[in-house]
Formats: structure tokens, sequence, C-alpha cells
């Protein structure tokens, strides 16, 4: 055999080795997304038969009766999630604020740590934490100590985007508003607030979206009720928790519920995220023009 | 200029061995000059002498910026706009400036922006009136006076100055700074914009940065020639009436420099 | 030489910015606060049971409430098997994942494959709960333990009874969960790696795919870890997703099919029924060590991410 022969066939067996790989690859990124279409689908499928009028509206039956719903759920997740958000901007912005205007030194540096380590620890801890800091002493559950643990969890993200969005407004604009006259509370509030919106918008779609599914903490925090709960004051329905409660339970008609919900919290997230994509999309193309 | 012939003129804004720092670079000397009352006064150097610097020390701009210095004094009407209860807002509002690059805000309409920083308590067709008067002012009132309400980012980069020109405008300071207002645009806007120059002296005391000759011969009254020496600290060479700096210049370094030897 | 003598300029000086400032600041310190005080309490509220155990409730095993007597070492081993797990299948297939999307898939591809796995991350912890304990694990019990028990039943790894629910399921669901984690970054890792390094590999005769594995992956290998390390630290605090399968067993048992528990699913299952203080102090501490540990391996993690990336 000659050598240039050798050497032809050891390249088409690096060939075939290169589109094995590609194969492999390609394989392994079809897997991936194949998840995501296998769980939604099946969640669809299972979930939406579920789905109906009374199931959007109507209260939990107890165990052995047939129908009811996950009304109060929905209910206590929105309230949830709007006291949690009323929380969170403030602080967030504000320390997003903070980081942009003076962040150079020792302690933005290590207000941007703390918020990175906050983004890392596991949510059932913050449970623990709104546990201790609003349940414990009271001595009851509450809505707002889940709005509490959400809040937490809505932090890291609104903190880091904040910082970044008003960081990404241009100096001159700010320097432009500063020059009229204008107070730093002005220039912030008036003008580079309003231009770095869509991108802090965008942040807090994702903040709820990811809050939304969001369950350990609420086991001992909204931990749940039967009825029409409007007071945060008092443990209420939370949607996710009644997914998770009917799912562990063995009565086939939960289940089936729990297929629904999860269909509702799977819509609710994927229309956020998919939102605060486009609210994105949409201000980058604002930029450019 | 000599101090005899400084007083005879009336000075609305001056300066006092004024030196500026970014951190420990000082990026101007030492600087004393004058400004005469409604006259266009241009400061040309080459680039990077310190020009912008020292324009944004004369309305507490420069401050802003991270770790940025001042030292010396600035008076505006004999006061020191330093001094220690001196509110920096309240001198920026009497010192306007306009930007290199047109910095229009973005999220406000054409309308919101020129008004932004106009008088307080005016009632609609105050406002409005106080709008058209800063926009006709600006030269730019016939272009925009159809879509008051759309937003600045629309408009070419000569509009968007001249807005810019037209917010500062509206403010009603008695110092307008510019720094290289056309640099960043086309010949035509330029032109209009050097017009426009000329007719808001008799108005205002106008501080303008260029690095374009020819430009500070067409607009000024008096030029100001800036040079950064060996260490890199922007000074000032001389200062005098345009037409006399621009053909029996006083230093040879100027001579260098507005004949094209160096720069 | 001597220090010039600045004029230290204050930028925040009329009442309004005074006012301004003070909000700002207040809100940055009750941030600080917030996070401070998530320590101070997880400490607090682990205290009597760290003075009752002492550090061996990390290696003790028992976990019994009747008693009061609890050990950590069951919930731990739970959580590093499932991490594991995850993060093997997930590395794996996330790491190959990203080398296609990033080198070999022509953008009409790419873009969409990339935006379904990002939504991925999207999914509720709890779907991926329910999905795991009605699809995943019957699954486990009726086609893979039977599978691999036919293989390799003899190892003690996949011995013993497949109740479907048990540590192998838990860490599928997990790798699932981090998958994109790890997909996303380091995709953005190799992208990064300069096109030279590419060309001048296939200049030399490279295949796509050696340059890809041989001079790529080996560019771009501590950010990927990063990436991996990142996964790792969602995979051991994840809980609602991992209570639902892995059958919530305080036992330490060798083969894979087992059921077993982890340090966050033991929480969610017992916190609200816990009784004796000091049983709710043990939990807390769980608690204390999850907090701890994810500090820990995420600050690995992105200290390894912004090495390469440079900070920002
Ligand atoms: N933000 C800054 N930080 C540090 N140094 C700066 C900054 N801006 C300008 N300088 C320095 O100050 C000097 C003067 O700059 P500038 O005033 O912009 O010059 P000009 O406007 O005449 O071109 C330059 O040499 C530059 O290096
Ligand atoms: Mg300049």
């Amino acid at each position: 055999m000659t050598v240039a022969a050798l050497g032809q066939r050891r390249l088409r067996r690096r060939r075939v080795y290169g589109s094995l790989g590609t194969a492999l690859a390609l394989l392994c990124a079809l897997l991936a997304a194949g998840a995501l279409l296998a769980i939604l689908g099946y969640v669809i499928v299972q979930g939406a038969g579920a789905i109906n009028w009374s199931f959007l509206t109507a209260l939990p039956h107890p165990v052995g009766v047939p129908g009811g719903g996950v009304g109060n759920g929905i209910l206590g997740t929105v309230i949830i999630i709007a006291i949690a958000t009323a929380m969170a901007v403030p602080i967030g912005l504000l320390t997003g604020i903070y980081l942009a205007l003076f962040g150079r030194g020792v302690i933005p540096e290590a207000l941007r740590f703390l918020s990175d380590v906050l983004s890392g620890v596991p949510s059932i801890a913050i449970g623990l934490f709104a546990y201790a800091v609003l349940v414990a002493p009271l001595k009851h559950f509450s809505a707002v100590s889940a709005s509490f643990a959400f809040m937490m969890l809505m932090l890291p993200l609104l903190v880091r985007t904040s910082e970044q969005a008003i960081r990404s407004v241009p100096q001159t604009v700010r320097e432009g508003a500063l020059a009229l006259g204008m107070s730093n509370l002005r220039a912030t509030v008036g003008i580079v607030l309003p231009t770095a919106r869509p991108a802090i918008i965008t942040a807090l779609l994702l903040a709820i979206a990811r809050v939304t599914g969001e369950t350990a903490p609420l086991l001992f925090t909204a931990f749940g009720s039967q009825f029409w709960e409007t007071n945060p004051n008092n443990p209420m329905a939370v949607l996710a928790l009644q997914v998770f409660t009917y799912a562990i339970s063995p009565y086939p008609n939960w289940q089936a519920q729990a297929w629904g919900g999860a269909l509702l919290l799977i819509v609710a997230v994927l229309v956020l995220s998919l939102g605060a994509r486009l609210m994105l999309r949409r201000a980058m193309q604002g930029l450019e023009s | 200029m000599s101090a005899a012939v400084a007083a005879e003129r009336d000075e609305l804004l001056a300066t006092d061995e004024l030196s500026a720092y970014y951190g420990d670079r000082k990026a101007v000397g030492d600087v004393s000059i004058a400004f005469t009352r409604k006259a266009v006064t241009a400061l040309i150097g080459p680039s990077g002498c310190g020009k912008t610097t020292f324009l944004r020390c004369l309305n507490r701009i420069h401050e802003v910026g991270f770790d940025a210095r001042v030292e010396g004094r600035v008076l505006l009407d004999g006061q020191d706009i330093y001094a220690g209860a001196v509110d920096p807002m309240a001198i920026r509002r009497r010192i306007g400036m306009v930007f290199q690059r047109p910095n229009p805000f973005p999220t406000l309409s054409i309308l919101d922006n020129t008004l932004v920083c106009a008088a307080r308590g005016l009632n609609r067709r105050q406002r409005f009136d106080c709008a058209e008067r800063a926009l006709r002012a600006a030269a730019l009132w016939d272009e925009v006076k159809d879509k008051l309400r759309s937003s600045p980012l629309r408009l070419s980069g000569g509009q968007q100055q001249r807005l810019c020109i037209a917010r500062a405008v509206a403010a009603e300071p008695e110092v307008l700074l510019m720094d290289e207002p056309t640099a960043s645009l086309d010949p035509i806007a330029t032109a209009v914009i050097e017009e426009l120059m000329a007719r808001l002296a008799d108005e205002f005391t106008i501080v303008a940065v260029t690095h374009n000759m020819q430009q500070a011969a067409r607009v000024s009254d008096v030029t100001a020639f800036m040079l950064a020496d060996e260490a890199g600290v922007g000074r000032l060479v001389e200062v005098d009436d345009t037409a006399r700096l621009f053909t029996k210049p006083g230093d040879h370094r100027t001579e260098d420099y507005i004949t094209g030897r160096f720069g | 030489m001597v220090q010039p003598r600045f004029r230290r300029v204050a930028r925040f000086v009329s009442p309004a910015d005074r006012g301004f400032a003070a909000v700002v600041y207040g809100g940055s310190i009750l941030f600080a606060l917030l996070i401070i005080g998530l320590f101070i309490e997880l400490v607090l509220g682990s205290w009597p049971s760290i003075a009752a155990f002492g550090p061996s409730f990390i290696w003790k095993s028992s976990w019994d409430p009747i008693t009061s007597n609890f050990g950590a070492l069951p919930m731990i081993y739970g959580t590093v098997v499932t991490s594991l797990i995850a993060i093997v299948l997930a590395a794996v297939i996330g790491i190959m994942a990203a080398v296609f999307l990033a080198d070999f898939a022509p953008r009409w591809l790419s873009a969409p494959l990339s935006f379904l796995i990002e939504l991925l991350a999207a999914v509720p912890s709890v779907v991926y709960g329910l999905w795991g304990l009605f699809v995943l694990a019957p699954f486990v019990r009726t086609a893979i333990g039977p599978a691999v028990q036919k293989v390799l039943g003899w190892t003690p790894l996949f011995s013993g009874p497949v109740y479907g629910v048990g540590l192998l399921t838990a860490g599928i669901i997990l790798a699932l969960m981090i998958v994109p984690t790890v997909t996303a970054i380091s995709r953005d890792v190799v992208a990064a790696i300069s096109r030279d390094l590419r060309e001048a590999s296939m200049a030399l005769g490279a295949t796509k795919w050696e340059t890809a594995t041989r001079v790529v992956l080996p560019a771009a290998r501590v950010g990927i870890f990063g990436s991996c390390v990142l996964g790792l630290g969602r995979a051991l605090g994840e809980t609602i997703a991992v209570t639902m399968v892995i059958g919530n067993r305080p036992e330490i048992s060798a083969s894979l099919f087992a059921p077993s528990y982890t340090l966050a699913s033991v929480i969610a299952n017992e916190f609200t029924e816990a009784t004796t203080s000091i049983y709710i102090s043990a939990l807390i501490e769980l608690g204390l060590i999850l907090f701890v540990v994810s500090i820990v391996v995420n600050a690995l993690a992105r200290l390894m991410i912004w090495s390469v990336r440079g900070s920002t």
C-alpha cells in the first residue's frame, strides 16, 4: 500500500469521525429542544381537558366531590405577585440607580457581589427567611410572607438589569439634563429612567415570570387556603401550590386538575417570557432608529 | 489681552487660575480669561488641548464626571460659582450648554424637549408661545412646527443640534457655552448654525469651542488659543480680538498654529 | 511631591438632590440588609440544632423526629448524587448542543433551537415535577429500570427494586432543568473564541469537527466549566421538582433506583409538620448548609465565567 493511499484512508476516517461527531452534537441539541416540546406537548394534552370556565373561576371542591377549580389560586397568585412587585421594584430600582450613579469603589462592588450571591440562593432557603421574619413572629402563615419571599427572588434580576439599563443611557443625555440646571433627581427620574424603561420593564416581566411558577417557598409562607382569600395577612391559595398538592395527591380527579393548573402556569410563564423578549427587541430597534 | 483692555470691556464671566483634573491627571492648568458680555468668544486649539474640559468647568458640569475636580475660581458677575454655598443647578440655569454631539432627550417630544427647562407656572398658551420663540431663535420653527409632538430622534443631526440650542435658549440663560456645535454636522447644517450663533450673540454671551479656525474667524468677536504643554496640561496661550489674533498673533505658537505649522 | 489642593466637589447639593441621594442610599442599604439578614436569620434559626448536635450533624445518618435525633448525611448524600447525575448528563448534552449551535448549525436552525432550549429554563419547577412524576417515573419503572438491570443489575449501583421515583429519576429531571443554563452560557463562551484560532486550525488541515473538539473547546474550557458549576448550583438547591420524584426516604442506599431525600426536599416536606423546636431548627440548619454550599458554588462559577468573558 502506498503512503498516499494510506493518507487517503486516514483522511476518509477523519471525515467520518467528523460527520459522526456533528451528528451527535445535532442529536444533543435536538434532545434538549425536544425535551421542551415533549413536556409542553404532554402538559397541553393532559391539561387542556381539565380547563373550563368553572376550573378557572370556582373554589376547590373537597375530596370526592367532582368538579371545582383553582379560581382562588389564580387570584392569590396575582395578589401575592402584585405585592411582591410593589416591594421589589422600589428597592431594586433604587439599588440599581445607586450602582449606576455611584458605581465605583468598594461598597458598590460589595453590593454587586451580594446581589449575585442572592441570585444563587435556593428559593427554599429564601422561604425559610420569610418564615423567620414574617411567619414565626406573628404565629400565622400569610400571603405577605410569600410576597416577601418572592420579592427576594425578584431583586437580583431587577438590581442588575436596572443598573445596566441606566448605564446604557448615554452619559451625554444625563449631562444634557444636568447642564440645563436640572437636579439629579429630575435628570434621573425624568430623563434617564424613561430612556431606560423598556429594559427595566423587560427585567420586571422576567422576574415576574420567574416567581409565577415558584412553589417551594410558598409551602410555609402562603400555605394555601380553601377560600376566596383577599386579606394578605391571611394564608392564601396559590396556583403553583395547588398544582403541587394536587399532583402528589392520590386522587385522579385532583391529578387531572394538577395538569390543568400546570398548563395555566406554563402559558402564563411563556407569555411573560415571550413578552419580555419582544419588548426588548422593540426597545433595541427603537434605539437603532 | 492686557488688564487695561479687560477692564474697559463689560465682562460677564471670567476665570481666575482655573485648573481642572481627571483624578490625578491635570487636563487644564491655571487659565485666567474674561468673556465679554454679548460677544462670541471662540476657543481654538488642537485636539486634546483641554478646550472641552475648560468649557465644562464654566457651568460646573465638569464635576459630574467620576473623580473630576476643579481648582481656582470662575466669576459670574463677580461672584465665584465654586464658592461653598452656591447651588450648581442655579449656575447651570444661568449658563446654558450645547454639546458636541446633539443630545436631545429621546423619550420626550420635540415640544417637551424645548420646554423641559423653560420657566415654570406657565399656562398652555404661554408654554406654546415660549416654545415657538425658542424654536424660532434656534431657526428650527419652520421645520418642526407641524410635528411638535413627534420624537426628536426623527430629526436630522443639524435639526437635533438646533433643538438642543432651542432647549438651552428656552431656559433663558445669560451665557451659552457651545462645544464644537457643528463638529458632527454637514456643511449646510454648519452654515445654518454659524449664522445662528451670530444672531444669538445679540442676546447671549457665547463661548464656543471650535477646532476649525475658519469658523472661529467667521463667527467670533474674540478668540482664545489654547495649547497643551509638555506635561499635557492645557494652557491658555493668548486671547485677543479675532481680527487681530488671526492677522497679528502675539505669540509664535499661535502663529504656528494658525498658519498650519502644527496641530 | 506636594499634593495639589483639590476642591472636592459635592455632587448632590440642592435639597431635592440631598433627599434623592438619601432615598437612593436608603434603598441600597435596605437591599444589603435583606441579604445579610437572610444569612443571620438562617444562623439564628439553626442555632439550637448547631448547639445540640455540633458538627456531627453533617455526618450522622439518623433522621428521627421521634427521638429528636438528627443528622444530615442521608440528605447530603441524596443531594450530591442527584446533582452529580444531573451535571454529568447536562454537561454532555449541553456542551455538545452548544458546540453545534455555535459552530455547526446554520442560522435558520440555530436561532429556533437556541430559543426552544432557553424556553426550557422558563418552565416552572412544579411542572417539571408533575411531568417527572407521571411520565418519567413510570418510564423509569417499566422501561429504563428493567433494561438497565438486565445488563448491570449485578452492580450495587443498579440493584434493588425499581420504584420509578428515586435518585436516578430526580437526577434526570434536574438535568433537564439545568441543560439550558449549560447550553446558553457554553454557547456564548464558544462563540466568543476568536475566528483566528479556528482559521489557524483549519489552515493546518484539521476538519471542522477536529477544530471544534481539539482547539475551540479546550480554549473555552474555563468558561464551559463555569457554566457547568453554575448549573450544579441550581441543581443543588432545586426543591419542588425533586421533592416530587425522589421518593422522600432518609436512607443511604447504593442503588440509583432507590428512593432518597435531598436537603431541599426534606425542608419542603417536613417543615410545616415539624412540631418540636429542635426539629424545626434542624431543618433550618439544612437550609443553612444549602445556603452556604450554593454561595460557594455560585461564586466559583461566576469567577470562572468572568475570567473568560471579562467582568461587566
Ligand atoms: N473623562 C476623562 N478622563 C480622563 N481624562 C480625560 C477625560 N476627558 C478628557 N481627558 C483628557 O483631558 C485632555 C483634554 O481633553 P478635552 O478637554 O476633551 O480636549 P479637547 O476638547 O481640546 O479636544 C485630553 O488629553 C484627555 O486625555
Ligand atoms: Mg473637545
